[in-house]
């Protein structure tokens, strides 16, 4: 059976003033159907722009230089705007971070619903305002008939990222891929949000990558996790092994980054250090800088992906093996 | 809505009142009014009859209530040059200067966003960047020798167009206008356009700046990543949000052109209100100078209130009780 | 053989502010051609009388029998007049340069003297608030409600003519513009968080204002500076056209353009035409500038 979404080796680099900004530099993965792929890094790893890559909305001076991008085995890599308008919104949707700036500030609820059925479909406007009133009560808006009329502004953050889902699921995507959806939302709102979204997909099918920076989001949520740093994927495996048993020393720091209950008192673990500029990348592991097992020949040359346990794959060369032992 | 309305008249008498002092200390007070209403050959006893009979023996406030008293019956005093009431003048020469101004606007719209809107979605274009240089040089332009120079070229050099006058007039549905005739149309079209070219730019420069203000917001990603086609985007998602910037300029831009219409009538020999303000100065004809500054005063309160129920139209944000005036 | 832990990279050029608005000024050609041509202009009318073929307002050196001749046309004693004369045998070149100079001076000058009143204005309504700030912004919304050419003929109509006035008319027809923005500024970066550290640093108030917030707030008055400049050149000519600017024994480009009108008609196009060359080169070359430092200025737009 063929994945949703399979990602080969892409690479999105930014042509700029100042050189080439390799944002997204060698990263592969797939999904199946129904699965949820979180893609955890820290801002600037490039994990949005592998997002839009998807969906080819990579603004220039960025373009996709090298890699396949796979929907159900068809190649969305240089496929004509109009081809490409036809699969987004309707076959891969897409859900932003802040719902404050992505709803059209001027246009009704139902005009920014309306067109969405409209692109790809060709139905009535009553049709497709039908469409748009069912969406919303999927995602839990109340009285949708009288929300559609509405503006933006008259709602509350939570409910317009609500909006922004049902947006997205207006033309029932195979893959939906949501950038930090909840990151500007309020934990209680997050967590509603997030049992939502884990319903609807496992109600529909639909696969999802969930792109974050949070781990504890993508542990609750996600049935593979890919772990990217400096534009480059370094780990990747099913959320629970990565999540026990981290190969990569990035990966672990990131773990122990997040503050628990049970290890109150202690100090907070930490990468010491800041991310690299993807400018000027160094030869070697683009960690290697911050990273407290580095070694001599760390800095040689790039690490190769590496598939150290079944199905775990680690771009590092000193891997946190022993803890496996 | 009534609230508003209300509120803004009552700030639009405040406005009013407030020119009037202004109006009436600067035109009136300063400078000895005696020694130009009255003939300097007059022997004491006659400047003395002269100076009661238009009340100048009077302290300046109760001068004032007079002035005002008469202003609020429409009396506005008459003009020395044509001894005619001086809002009798005005208004013969109002229609005139609308027409003007009205066209003028309407080219620079015509004008304006088309190029604004190219120029905006292609900033890097060698005919984007023609017409940005293009748009400063019509904005700096000084109106009155741009006048010159186009009555030497399409008038004397060329002999196309006339260059002066307001040409035949008819009516149509009660409307004196030059427009309905060929003649008219004829002599309107070189003033016109002198008035509407500096427009004409700033409309380019701000539709540009919009256009490329909204592409940088997430909803046009948002939109675009809905499958939405680029007409759509372009002509529905940003249009809509560069039409607010759009309608307060215009608005206070027509205000500009009935006061700019000052230097295009003087070259044109345009028969309107601000021809009749340059001869009224040069004679010191100071009862037509108090006329037309209080039907402009009353012309931009008009248009001020218009441009702010036309923003609520189009900015569901804005709610009519929160402009402030 | 082990790989050497540290590398000899050459320092990296260290990218000041300044530096780095001085090398995205020059990404724009146009902008740059706009600044070599204002400095010539400005550098011309400096020197105006050390340039110019002729003193144009000497009018013993002035020959009737010299009127109204083509561009390129010789003078009874023999001097060339590259751009023609006038209606009165002045060498156009030379009224052009003089030209320059009075119209520079004036809009130059008032635009500082706005700037100054509209700073102080505006940061008054900042820092006070209250019943200044209201009266101080009601009065600008009221100017600014009207065309700066109106006030300018009111001004003009009431006070008379005169180089004086032309000046005190100019600030009071641009000072709002100024004190709006300044204000518009100083209450966005007031809220800043700069500025609360400052205050929890416990620095006086004026420090905060005069050494915190107000050189954030020049970037926006640097631009709004260059573009009430060129207008304030643009209105003063525009009323010495119509004869209520400049009196005749300050001429400015605009009563040069005024003076060739009557000719106009009867062909003798360059009484009028090089004076408003030099006057649209001025403007356009100050708005080019002052464009691209707007580009360059906001950071909203940088990439």
């Amino acid at each position: 059976m063929t994945a949703t979404l399979e990602v080969r080796d892409l690479r999105t680099h930014f042509f700029t003033r100042g050189g080439v900004v390799k944002a997204v530099d060698g990263v592969s993965f797939e999904i199946g159907k129904g699965q949820i792929l979180g893609l955890v890094g820290e801002s600037g790893s490039g994990k949005s722009i592998t997002g839009f890559s998807i969906l080819g909305l990579v603004d220039p001076p960025g373009r996709i230089v090298e890699g396949e991008i796979l929907l159900k085995g068809e190649s969305l890599v240089g496929l004509p705007e109009d081809r490409l308008r036809s699969v987004r919104g309707n076959r891969i949707a897409m859900i932003f971070q802040d719902p404050m700036m992505t709803l059209n500030p001027v246009l009704r609820i139902d005009t920014q619903m309306i067109e969405a059925v409209q692109a790809h479909h060709d139905v009535s406007r009553d049709d497709a305002r039908a469409r748009a009133r069912d969406a919303l009560g999927r995602v839990g808006i109340p009285s949708p008939e009288e929300r559609l009329s509405a503006y933006p502004h008259q709602f509350s953050g939570g409910m317009r990222q609500r909006v922004a889902i049902a947006i997205a699921l207006l033309n029932n995507p195979e893959l939906i891929s949501a950038d930090e959806p909840t990151t500007a939302l309020d934990v209680t709102i997050q967590g509603q949000i997030l049992y939502e979204v884990q319903k609807l997909c496992r109600e529909t099918g639909t696969s999802l990558i969930w792109i974050t920076h949070d781990l504890s989001v993508v542990a609750g949520l996600a049935d593979k996790v890919c772990v990217m740093y400096a534009g480059k994927l370094v780990e990747s495996g099913s959320v629970d092994e990565v999540l026990d048993r981290p190969l990569h020393p990035y990966t672990k720091g990131l773990i122990g980054s997040v503050p628990s209950r049970n290890k109150r008192g202690r100090p907070l673990a930490q990468i010491p250090g800041m991310t690299p500029s993807l400018l000027n990348l160094p030869d070697g592991c683009p960690f290697a800088d911050r990273c407290q097992r580095v070694q001599g020949d760390c800095r040689v040359a790039l690490p190769p992906m590496v598939e150290y346990l079944p199905g775990r794959f680690a771009r590092c060369i000193h891997p946190h093996l022993e803890a496996a032992a | 809505m009534t609230v508003f309305m209300v509120r803004r008249l009552m700030q639009s008498v405040v406005v009013l009142l407030v020119m009037s002092v202004i109006v009436f200390l600067g035109v009136f007070a300063i400078g000895n009014p005696v020694d130009i209403l009255i003939s300097p050959d007059a022997d004491q006893m006659e400047r003395e009859r002269a100076i009661k009979a238009l009340g100048l023996d009077l302290p300046i406030w109760e001068q004032y209530f007079v002035f005002l008293a008469n202003a609020a019956r429409g009396d506005l005093g008459r003009s020395f040059v044509f001894n005619e009431p001086a809002l009798r003048l005005i208004f013969e020469r109002m229609p005139a200067t609308l027409e003007l101004a009205g066209t003028a606007v309407v080219m620079s719209l015509v004008i304006g966003i088309p190029l604004g809107l190219y120029a905006g979605l292609r900033p890097q274009a060698a005919t984007s960047k023609g017409i940005m240089a293009g748009s400063i040089v019509g904005f700096s332009l000084p109106t009155f020798w741009q006048g010159l120079m186009l009555i030497m070229v399409f008038a004397v050099m060329l002999g196309w167009l006339p260059s002066t006058g307001r040409g035949q007039v008819a009516t149509f549905l009660g409307i004196k206008s030059s427009l309905f005739t060929s003649d008219g149309l004829a002599h309107v079209i070189l003033p016109a356009f002198n008035l509407a070219l500096g427009n004409a730019a700033l409309i380019i420069r701000l539709t540009r700046a919009g256009v490329r203000e909204s592409l940088l917001q997430d909803y046009v990603k948002f939109a675009r990543a809905k499958g939405l086609s680029n007409q759509r985007v372009v002509g529905v998602h940003v249009f809509k949000n560069i039409l607010i910037p759009l309608v307060t300029v215009i608005g206070l831009e027509i205000g500009g052109l009935i006061a700019f219409a000052v230097v295009t009538e003087s070259i044109f020999a345009w028969p309107g209100m601000g021809k009749l303000i340059i001869d009224s100065i040069n004679q010191l004809d100071r009862p037509v100078m108090v006329a037309y500054l209080m039907m402009i005063v009353l012309l931009f309160i008009a248009i001020n209130l218009v441009v702010d129920i036309l923003y609520s139209a189009i900015d569901p944000r804005v709610r009519l009780q929160d402009v402030k005036g | 053989m082990t790989a050497p832990l540290v590398t000899l990279v050459p320092p990296p050029k260290i990218e000041t502010p300044f530096r780095r608005l001085v090398s995205e000024f020059m990404e724009s050609p146009l902008a740059v051609v706009g600044l070599v041509v204002l400095t010539i202009i400005l550098l011309v009318a400096i020197f105006a009388p050390l340039i110019s073929p002729q003193n144009p307002y000497d009018l013993a050196k002035l020959d009737i029998l010299d009127s109204r001749l083509q561009p390129g046309s010789k003078s009874m004693d023999g001097m060339t007049f590259w751009l023609g004369t006038d209606g009165q045998g002045r060498d156009m070149l030379s009224g052009i340069f003089y030209g320059l100079r009075t119209s520079l001076a004036v809009g130059v000058f008032s635009g500082i003297c706005a700037m100054m009143v509209g700073m102080a204005a505006g940061l008054a309504a900042a820092y006070f608030g209250g019943r200044v700030e209201t009266l101080i912004m009601r009065l600008v919304d009221l100017q600014l409600s009207f065309p700066t050419i109106l006030i300018a003929l009111i001004l003009l109509a009431v006070l008379g003519q005169g180089i004086g006035k032309i000046i005190l008319a100019l600030v009071i027809v641009q000072w709002a513009y100024y004190a709006r923005t300044i204000r518009g500024t100083a209450l966005v970066e007031r809220r800043r968080e700069y500025v609360e550290a400052a205050v929890c640093l416990g620095l006086s108030k004026p420090r905060i204002i005069f050494g915190h917030i107000l050189p954030n707030c020049m970037p926006p008055m640097i631009v709004i500076g260059t573009v009430q400049v060129a207008s304030a050149i643009a209105l003063e000519a525009t009323l010495s056209f119509l004869g209520i600017g400049l009196p005749i024994t300050e001429p400015s480009l605009g009563l040069l353009i005024a003076n060739g009108f009557e000719y106009l008609l009867s062909g003798k196009y360059w009484i009028s035409f090089f004076p408003g060359i030099a006057l649209l080169v001025t403007i356009v070359s100050i708005n080019l500038v002052g464009d691209q430092l707007r580009d360059v200025l906001n950071p909203r737009l940088r990439k």
